[in-house]
């Protein structure tokens, strides 16, 4: 669109309206991505609905859709082909039987060239003997199973309170946004505007914390404490994202439900308006009924129809981008300024800082794992609306890991307990998958069941957003592949092949279990032939 | 420059063997026999393809300078008919040749066996698994592990891996367990 479609201010739909051309390219304007950015190629908006531009003929709507869905299907192999390869170079997942073994032969790393930081490995190698000792002692202990019990329902009980209260604040505030929408953005300060952004970054940021504290009642062993702080910090982001998705759907809904007898109308002028226009553009006659004489109406004073398309890929825009500065900030106060405050105060202060209290931040390798593959989630359900949102994404990725380095290398100490993540390699693998899955699904939904705007967007005109295929296959292929095609959607052919996949995965599920028991056997077997002998 | 001139120093015909014989690339050749001759004193350096390296002067190199098995790396590598582990060029590229991130597992299990088998005799019974140990936890007395301790520790590993429960582990029971580790290659690694 960029490349061969008309250029900016050429059509309505990619101009700026008069009315907000007078801050548009003010600075607090383009922060917020309205004014200039709005009508730019960032947004689903700009692209014209013309079934082929330039003079390649390109065909820029089916092309959009098809970029779209098959970026959403590589990236579902892809992850795929990941977590199979991972498992099989597990070995069929023998996640703990070679615990001390492992310790042992593979824990020294061999690129270790500087003799403190050798010192730092032998002791935490030492440590982790001790533990994996103590550990193996315990877990054949007695304890007390009610108490525990107890605090661990109360834990799950908190925890599962926290959750529900941030999704219920986060819905409350998108509201609370739509209200101050309605009423005029100009009245409210920076809080006001900024106030959804805000409120999921600072319950990204303290309610981990909280988890943290939660899971000290619990009392399991840490790796399997991670993983349910894992879990819980992954229910409170999604939980956080699909609030937001719906409190957003639901305003559009709303929207199209009470204004539609007014939007219909509305849409009516706005037609007839753009026919004048058309006309104007091409000295041709215009429709009956008019007695205008033809005026060259500029593209910036035609009225423009809602556009609900470009509202979302603004919000997802506006997200990322807000998620990106929380991040830095963080580091910059969290890490930088409290390593300074250490260095420096240590001398003046009744109780060693360095040991103690604050001490040098940690460098959470779990947390920044998560970090990243909701950041990855909110890319993917943000860029069916906003293209160019992953250009911005690779841009915010390659500068926040220039500055993480940086911060890493100045101000982080190692962790104390590391749980490797190329153990809990498919750990990781699987919750993005599942992120992926859960991301689409907007996606998806919209482009099936909600009209698309018709004043915008490569779609707009058609009833719904699928139909550009349908369009190109009655267009541009033989009449005897529309048939095929016809008769392979058929649910009747598909439900039987659904059925099948289903009874293949079934059976190959049992092969691979009847696997691993002959492996089990025959170590068996093997112990046996020796004890023989 | 000293780059430019080492190039000009090893016959192509053996740099083409070398690569041949080794993982090693080209580059990486290159940078060894530079670093290798630094460690031979002015006179030698001309024939530093017959020269051998004393393994005092190795464990200068910074690679191995904190390693805690460099002295079982030198003996293992070394070809030395004197038995004072020296090292010639060709046992010096033989190390990095395993050592490097191209090197199959099955050959890097291979030396790590021979390396961790203190004593030589082609197993690793109780008294390797001891010293593989207190190489691991360091020099210092109080890091060293109790007597308890590590009787329970060596009792768990032969559990794990001593597939044929003959209370030592052979290549192959190391190789089993070695090669389901995610981490092996990655760690077995030095860099020039």
């Amino acid at each position: 669109q960029a490349l061969m479609g008309k250029p900016y201010g050429s059509l309505p739909r990619k101009t700026v309206p008069r009315a907000e051309e007078a801050t548009a390219m003010n600075f607090a304007t383009l922060w917020d991505f309205s004014g200039f950015a709005q009508y730019s190629v960032l947004f689903y908006g700009y692209y014209n609905n013309q079934r082929t531009i330039g003079w390649l003929k390109f065909r820029m709507p089916l092309s959009y859709f098809l970029v779209g869905v098959g970026s959403i299907g590589y990236s579902f192999m892809i992850v795929t082909r990941t977590m199979a390869k991972n498992a099989n170079d597990d070995g069929g997942g023998d996640d703990t039987s070679f615990n001390f073994s492992w310790k042992m032969f593979t824990s020294w790393d061999y690129l270790i060239g500087n003799p403190e930081t050798a010192d730092n490995k032998f002791a935490s190698i030492t440590t982790s003997f001790k533990e994996a000792i103590v550990e193996e002692q315990e877990s054949r202990k007695e304890e007390n199973i009610h108490l525990t019990r107890f605090l661990r329902v109360l834990a799950n009980f908190l925890a599962l309170c926290t959750l529900a209260g941030s999704g219920y604040l986060i819905f409350f505030v998108v509201r609370r946004s739509q209200q101050f929408a309605l009423e005029g953005l100009e009245n409210y300060g920076w809080w006001e505007r900024n106030e959804v952004n805000t409120v999921m970054s600072l319950l990204g940021m303290f309610c981990p914390t909280l988890f943290d504290v939660i899971s000290s009642l619990e009392n399991y062993h840490p790796r399997i404490a991670l993983r349910w702080q894992l879990g819980r910090i992954f229910a409170l982001f999604l939980g956080n994202l699909y609030t937001f998705i719906i409190a957003l759907m639901d305003e559009i809904n709303l929207k199209a439900r009470y204004l539609l007898p007014f939007t219909l109308e509305e849409e009516k002028i706005v037609k007839y308006n753009m026919t004048i226009w058309e006309a104007s553009l091409y000295n041709g006659t215009i429709p009956e009924n008019s007695t205008a004489p033809p005026i060259h109406v500029d593209p910036a004073d035609v009225p423009r129809g809602p556009c609900w398309e470009t509202m979302v890929g603004q919000e997802f825009v506006r997200l990322t981008v807000s998620d990106m500065m929380t991040t830095y900030i963080t580091i910059l106060i969290g890490d930088f300024l409290r390593a300074v405050f250490v260095r420096f105060f240590n001398y003046c202060w009744c109780w060693d800082l360095e040991y103690g209290f604050p001490s040098y931040s940690e460098f959470d390798i779990s947390g920044n794992v998560l970090g990243l593959i909701f950041n990855q989630g909110m890319i993917w359900m943000g860029s069916f609306y906003a293209p160019c949102l992953p250009a911005i994404n690779v841009f915010r990725l390659h500068t926040s890991m220039y500055l993480q380095c940086w911060a890493v290398m100045c101000c982080n100490v190692p962790q104390e307990r590391v749980f490797k993540a190329s153990r809990s390699n498919n750990f990781y693998m699987a919750m993005l998958l599942f992120i992926l899955f859960l991301s689409t699904l907007p996606a998806v939904y919209t482009i099936v069941s909600i009209p698309p705007s018709f004043d915008c967007g490569p779609f707009s005109g058609k009833t719904r957003m699928y139909e550009v295929i349908s369009e190109t296959l009655e267009h541009d292929f033989p009449s005897w592949f529309g048939k095929v095609f016809g008769y392979a959607s058929n649910p009747g052919l598909i439900l039987p092949f659904i059925l099948l996949m289903v009874l293949s995965l079934y059976y190959l599920n049992a092969t691979s279990k009847s696997y691993k028991e002959a492996n089990l056997e025959l170590k068996k077997k093997l112990q046996s032939v020796r004890i023989k002998n | 420059g000293a780059m430019g001139g080492s190039a000009s120093l090893i016959p192509r015909d053996l740099l083409g063997e070398y690569q041949e014989l080794t993982f090693l690339s080209k580059q990486e050749i290159l940078l060894a026999y530079k670093r290798f001759s630094e460690l031979l004193p002015k006179e030698e350096r001309e024939s530093a393809f017959s020269a051998r390296v004393p393994k005092s002067h190795i464990l200068t190199l910074p690679e191995l300078r904190a390693n805690p098995f460099q002295h079982r790396i030198c003996h293992v590598f070394s070809t030395s008919e004197t038995g004072d582990d020296s090292m010639s060029f060709e046992d010096f590229l033989d190390m990095l040749s395993v050592f490097s991130d191209s090197a199959t597992s099955d050959i890097k299990s291979y030396y790590a066996f021979r390396i961790f088998d203190f004593d030589d005799d082609g197993t690793l019974d109780r008294k390797d698994l001891e010293q593989l140990v207190n190489c691991l936890t360091g020099q210092g007395e109080e890091s060293r592990l109790s007597s308890a301790e590590m009787e329970q520790l060596i009792h768990n590993i032969l559990e794990e891996s001593d597939i044929d429960r003959d209370g030592t582990i052979n290549l192959s029971e190391f190789q089993h367990v070695v090669s389901r580790s995610p981490d092996f290659a990655s760690s077995f690694k030095i860099v020039l």
